[in-house]
Parts: structure tokens; C-alpha cells; sequence
């Protein structure tokens, strides 16, 4: 099958500032694909591309198999949905919404009825007279979801699109995204630089940095088995111890401690542990089963803070802090500042990275 | 400075009343009405007074002595009817029409180019545009009466082009050139802020959903500057249907225009009401336009 959309070896530049750099992509039809990084990882400049707002400086790009490298916008398949939203503001919802079927010389009455429907999709029958001043920053959003989708784009590209939403009405909206993408099985791109979002609703996901693309894999991929130290920091939060590699099976830490974590890296690379706080286990000193002997470290509790669900520890092991989450409800005991403790963990649950 | 004027000392504000609200608005009105008073005075004594004078002398009587303030008539309204100065209203009025159009054509496209450059090239551009008001005003003309007499520059590159000598000087043309000329950054200005106040993501958005650069233009940059397009073009529209300076620098004797005839009224003429008569009818266009700017939701200035 034809890719959605086919990256290959694409370079962005700006003057002497690399926006993206050489990166290969392959978004599949039909798929929700995440875009995910810091600010000024080069996000929007790779939608842009797609989106033919920016030319490539290198390399190709194809939507379903048509190299549309230097295509005029107004030529592809693709629509977006602008950060910030980007409504004509001297435009009614109506015409807002119609505007491109209107532009693609699609006449008046089959315009204005597939723009009606597309209203009563997002929802906002009734206000197709309002200016888009008179709304709501969760009803823009959907004006200009509306207006993207009323095209039938092959694929819909979306720039932090709840970005501008508070808490409440984001969760909502990444509900319904993620449901109206798969009633319309269309292709979304989706931007954002936050990644319980991009876990949350993305069937695949790139990460980004520094115009680089570091890792493109499911959720599970990126959360579980991030390819490198920044990965794993970015995603979630999680402790990095440093380390040595001693064989496959084998490192060790910067304090001469022998940890079981299984590696494919050669004798003495620098590596990271990567150990989310969830996946370690807390305990009185030699209480630490016999099967985690050699995945587990002893430590004094430096503080303790209270989540309700949950209990957060950050237990001082020598020379760094390890934070661990502890289960409120099925903790045999809590523990206190100043408690010596030992902490474990399996096997599977920690992942080892190249520096 | 607003903000040091507030009123709470004045009022026993313990409890919150209608009154203590209502003087509250009162002293909001007023507030730096102080500070706006010589500006105020200055309005009133230089332009209220002598455009009453003007309204009073255009219903006063002529005679063989000079102005009679009796027997007010309008007489002189009534002539605004007469072939003659119908042909001068038209014709002042058309050369005007045609120097905001030009006007228009040219700095549209300088306005929206400007706007993309750089915040640096930008304000050079804005200094280029102003460079000629460092010069007076009628220097520039007469420099234009240099450029196109019989001798100067302009015969001589139509000559040497093969056109024979051209003749521009003193004709409706060299009449409009000089207008466009004088008034282009009258236009430019504007236009130039209200592009530039443009979000410049619309424009993708329009090219996003397929609209081609002309469609982006029609309905998306067109309707958005149009404050622009009204506050330039009457900022050129009314000076140039009262120009008096160009057209009697570079005009022939043969085309009377507003302005002139205006002059000649009370100058040469003597006939002071009709010449109020004239300013009137001038002004009112004026103040019609600026009303109408007003109303189209001109903030640009
Ligand atoms: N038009 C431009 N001109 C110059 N630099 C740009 C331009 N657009 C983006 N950049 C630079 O490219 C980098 C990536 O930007 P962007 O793609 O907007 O990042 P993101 O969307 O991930 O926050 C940034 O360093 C930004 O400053
Ligand atoms: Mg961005």
C-alpha cells in the first residue's frame, strides 16, 4: 500500500538554522501519527512541508506516491488545521467553513449543504451567522476542524491544535479527535509537544529534537523502549542512572555497582538506565526478594509527598536521587524521611541506553 | 496618568450607590478634558470660526462694492448649476477619481511588498517614502515642470526614442502625474498599515484550502485591508479635488479646476459668496468622506 505520506532525507533550512534535518518519514493511510518535541524541534516545519507552506531545501516528499516537493498548497490533497486556528475573521462560521469548497469552484447549494453537515458534525448547528470573534476558543477549534475536513482531505494535518485549550476541554477534544479519525479513517498528523497527548491518542509517533528525528514507533515503543537518553527523559518522567557496559548482561554504575540489565552494546559503552518511577519497588532493607538481587539498590528515604492514588519517594542512593512511585492503596508500609530502605525492580522494566 | 485621576478621594465611598456610580461616570468623561482644552481652543478659533464665516458669506449678497451681509440669498448655491461651473466640478472631479485610482494601482502592491520585507527593510522603505517631504511642496512641482518643458529630460528621451516632442506639460496629465506624485504616501501609508496589521497565517490558511494567489487576494488580504483602501483614498481623493498648487503649475490656462476657480473667486473675481459657495460644497465633501471612513471602521490612523 501506498504510504500517506513519504519522507525521504527532507532538510529545512533557514539561513544557517537546520528547522529539519535529513529526516525520513513514512505515515501510513488511514493512521493517526503524532509529531512530538520540544518547542523549535522542528514540528510545524515539517507539517508546513507536508502542507506545501514551506518548500523542502532537500530531499523528497510524497503524498500517496506524488512527489509534491515544490506543489503550491492550493494544489494538494492535504488541509490543515492551524495553530491558533486561523479564521477569517471578516467571515461568517458558514463562509469560514464553505471557503474551500467555495475556492474549488464547487457550486453555491452543494457547498453551503456539505458546509452545514460538516457544522453539525463539529457540533455547532445554529451558529453558522456568528463571526468567529463570537465564539469560544473550543468552538473556533472546531470551526477550523470543520473547515479543514469539509475538503475531504486525504490527509489532515494539525498544528498543537488544543494547544489554546484549557485542561478540561482539551481531555474532551482529544476524545473526539481521536473518534472522528477513525469514523473518517483520514490520515492525521498531529503536532504537539505534549506527550501525554501524543501517548494518549496517537497510533504511531516521531520524536523530535534539534530539526532531528530521534524515534518513530507505537506508544508502547517510545514509553517502554525509548531509542536514547533524550527519549527517555522527554517521554514521561523517568530516572537516568549512568553507566558503564561490563558484557550483555551486565553494567555498572558510576559508584562500581553490578546491575543485571541486559544490553546489545559492547563492553564499556557509556550508557543510561532508564528506571520509570512506577516500575521500582520500595522496601525495608533485606526485604528485597531473592529474585531482585542483582536489580536493586539500598538507599535513605529523603522526602515522601502524598497523591492520593499514589506516593511519591525520593529515595537518595549515594551519589543520585531515585524517585519512586509507590502504590497508595497496596503499599504494606509507608515510609519516612530518614528511613533506610532498599528499592528493586524487574527485570524487563528498566531499559538501557547509548549516551 | 489616567490612572492618578481617579476620583475616590472626592466621594464618601464607604457603600457603593447608584450616585457614587454616576459621579464616578461624570468624572471618567471629564477626565483629562484639562489637558485637551488647548488643542480644543485651538480647533475652535481656526477652523469652527472661519468655516461659519465661509457658511455665512455664501448666503451674503454681492455687490459692485464688495460683500453685502444683508439680503441673504442662495444665489450662489444656484449657480453651482451653471454649465460652466458643472464642467469645472466634473472635471476637477474626474482628475481626482483618476489620481486616487493610479494612486491605488501603484501603492497597493508597494504597500503588500513592504509589509513582507524585513522590520529592517521595512523601515528604510517607510523612510524612502517619506524622503520627499523634505522637500516644500511647490519646489517639487516646478522641479516637475523642469522634467517635463520643452527642453528638459522627458522631450528629450521621447525624441530620442523616435516619439517626435512630446508634449506633456501643461495638459491634464502632467496635471496628474504631479498629483500622483504629491499625494502617492498619503496612500501608501495607510495601505502599508493596514496590510501589515494583517495576520499573515489568513493568507496561508486561504492558499491551504485551495485558494490561488488571486482568490487569496479577492477574498482574503482585499476585504481585511479595506480600512486601508478607504482612509489612502480619501486622504488623496480630497486634496486632489481642491489641488490648487499642481494644476497651476503644471495645468494649462485652458482647464480651470476647483481649486483655481475657487481662487479666482475671490481674488480676481471679487465675488465672495460664490467663492464661499465653492469651499462649502468642497468641504462638505470632505467631511462626508471622513464620516464614511469613519463608519467603514477606520482605526488605521
Ligand atoms: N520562517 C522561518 N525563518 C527562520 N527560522 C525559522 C522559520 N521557521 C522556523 N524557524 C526556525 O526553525 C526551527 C524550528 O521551528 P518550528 O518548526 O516552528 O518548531 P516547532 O514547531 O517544533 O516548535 C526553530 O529554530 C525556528 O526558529
Ligand atoms: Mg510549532
Amino acid at each position: 500500500m501506498t504510504a500517506a505520506v513519504d519522507i525521504k532525507g527532507v532538510t529545512k533550512r533557514f539561513d544557517d538554522v537546520y528547522a529539519v534535518d535529513d529526516i525520513d518519514l513514512s505515515i501510513a493511510d488511514g493512521e493517526f501519527f503524532a509529531m512530538l518535541g520540544p518547542s523549535g524541534c522542528g514540528k510545524t516545519t515539517t507539517l508546513r512541508m507536508i502542507a506545501g507552506l514551506e518548500f523542502p531545501t532537500m530531499g523528497s516528499l510524497k503524498i500517496f506516491g506524488e512527489e509534491v516537493g515544490t506543489l503550491p498548497p492550493n494544489k494538494r490533497p492535504v488541509n490543515t488545521v492551524f495553530q491558533n486556528y486561523a479564521l477569517f475573521p471578516h467571515m461568517s462560521v458558514l463562509d469560514n467553513v464553505s471557503f474551500g469548497l467555495r475556492m474549488n469552484k464547487v457550486d453555491k447549494t452543494t457547498a453551503a449543504k456539505k458546509a452545514h453537515e460538516l457544522i453539525e458534525l463539529v457540533q455547532l448547528s445554529g451558529m453558522e451567522k456568528r463571526r468567529p470573534s463570537q465564539l469560544s476558543g473550543g468552538q473556533q477549534q472546531r470551526v477550523a476542524l470543520a473547515r479543514a475536513l469539509v475538503n475531504e482531505p486525504k490527509v489532515l494535518l494539525l498544528d498543537e491544535p488544543l494547544g489554546a485549550l484549557d485542561l478540561k476541554l482539551r481531555q474532551e477534544m482529544q476524545g473526539e479527535l481521536k473518534s472522528l479519525q477513525r469514523e473518517l479513517g483520514v490520515s492525521f498528523v498531529f503536532v504537539t509537544h505534549d506527550q501525554e497527548e501524543a501517548l494518549t491518542m496517537a497510533d504511531r509517533i516521531a520524536v523530535m529534537h534539534n530539526g532531528k528525528l530521534l524515534q518513530v514507533g507505537t506508544p508502547e515503543d517510545i514509553y517502554e523502549r525509548p531509542a536514547n537518553r533524550f527519549v527517555a527523559d522527554f517521554i514521561g518522567q523517568t530516572n537516568l542512572l549512568d553507566a558503564v557496559v561490563e558484557d550483555d548482561d551486565m553494567i555498572i554504575l558510576e559508584n562500581g555497582t553490578r546491575l543485571m540489565a541486559p544490553n546489545p552494546l559492547p563492553p564499556g559503552t557509556k550508557v543510561a538506565m532508564s528506571l520509570r518511577p512506577e516500575a521500582v519497588d520500595i522496601g525495608p532493607r533485606g526485604t528485597v526478594p531473592a529474585e531482585h538481587q542483582k536489580t536493586s539498590l539500598e538507599g535513605v528515604v529523603e522526602s515522601m509527598t502524598y497523591l492520593g492514588h499514589a506516593l511519591d519517594y525520593t529515595v537518595k542512593i549515594g551519589w543520585i536521587d531515585l524517585e519512586v512511585r509507590a502504590d497508595a492503596v497496596h503499599a504494606e508500609q509507608r515510609f519516612q524521611p530518614g528511613d533506610e530502605v532498599a528499592v528493586w525492580w524487574d527485570r524487563t522494566s528498566d531499559w538501557v541506553v547509548a549516551d | 496618568m489616567t490612572a492618578t485621576l481617579e476620583p475616590e478621594a472626592s466621594i464618601d465611598a464607604d457603600v457603593a450607590t447608584p450616585e457614587f456610580e454616576a459621579a464616578r461616570e461624570q468624572q471618567k468623561r471629564r477626565q483629562g478634558l484639562f489637558m485637551a482644552l488647548p488643542a480644543y481652543l485651538y480647533l475652535f478659533v481656526f477652523f469652527v470660526i472661519p468655516l461659519v464665516i465661509v457658511i455665512v458669506y455664501s448666503f451674503a449678497t454681492r455687490t459692485r462694492f464688495g460683500t453685502e451681509l444683508s439680503g441673504w440669498n442662495i444665489d450662489s448655491y444656484r449657480r453651482l448649476g451653471d454649465p460652466l461651473v458643472r464642467d469645472i466640478l466634473l472635471r476637477s472631479t474626474t482628475l481626482a477619481v483618476i489620481t486616487t485610482l493610479i494612486c491605488l494601482l501603484l501603492a497597493y502592491p508597494f504597500a503588500y511588498y513592504m509589509s513582507t520585507r524585513s522590520e529592517k527593510t521595512r523601515n528604510l522603505m517607510l523612510v524612502f517614502v517619506m524622503i520627499p517631504f523634505w522637500t516644500n511642496f511647490l519646489v517639487r512641482n516646478y522641479a516637475w515642470r523642469v522634467i517635463l518643458g520643452s527642453d528638459g529630460p522627458y522631450s528629450r528621451l521621447s525624441e530620442a526614442i523616435g516619439f517626435g516632442e512630446g508634449r506633456l506639460l501643461f495638459t491634464n496629465v502632467a496635471v496628474i502625474l504631479g498629483l500622483v506624485y504629491g499625494f502617492l504616501p498619503f496612500m501608501i501609508l495607510p495601505l502599508y498599515a493596514a496590510i501589515e496589521r494583517i495576520d499573515g497565517r489568513l493568507l496561508e490558511a486561504s492558499r491551504d484550502l485551495y485558494a490561488s494567489g488571486f482568490q487569496s487576494f479577492r477574498h482574503v488580504l482585499l476585504p481585511l485591508s479595506m480600512p486601508g483602501v478607504v482612509a489612502g483614498s480619501i486622504l488623496v481623493f480630497v486634496p486632489s479635488l481642491g489641488a490648487y498648487v499642481t494644476p497651476a503649475i503644471l495645468g494649462g490656462a485652458k482647464t480651470t479646476l476647483l481649486g483655481s476657480y475657487i481662487v479666482t473667486q475671490f481674488l480676481s473675481a471679487r465675488d465672495w459668496p460664490f467663492g464661499a459657495a465653492l469651499s462649502f460644497v468642497l468641504m462638505a465633501v470632505m467631511l462626508t468622506s471622513t464620516i464614511v471612513y469613519f463608519r467603514k471602521g477606520g482605526r488605521t490612523l
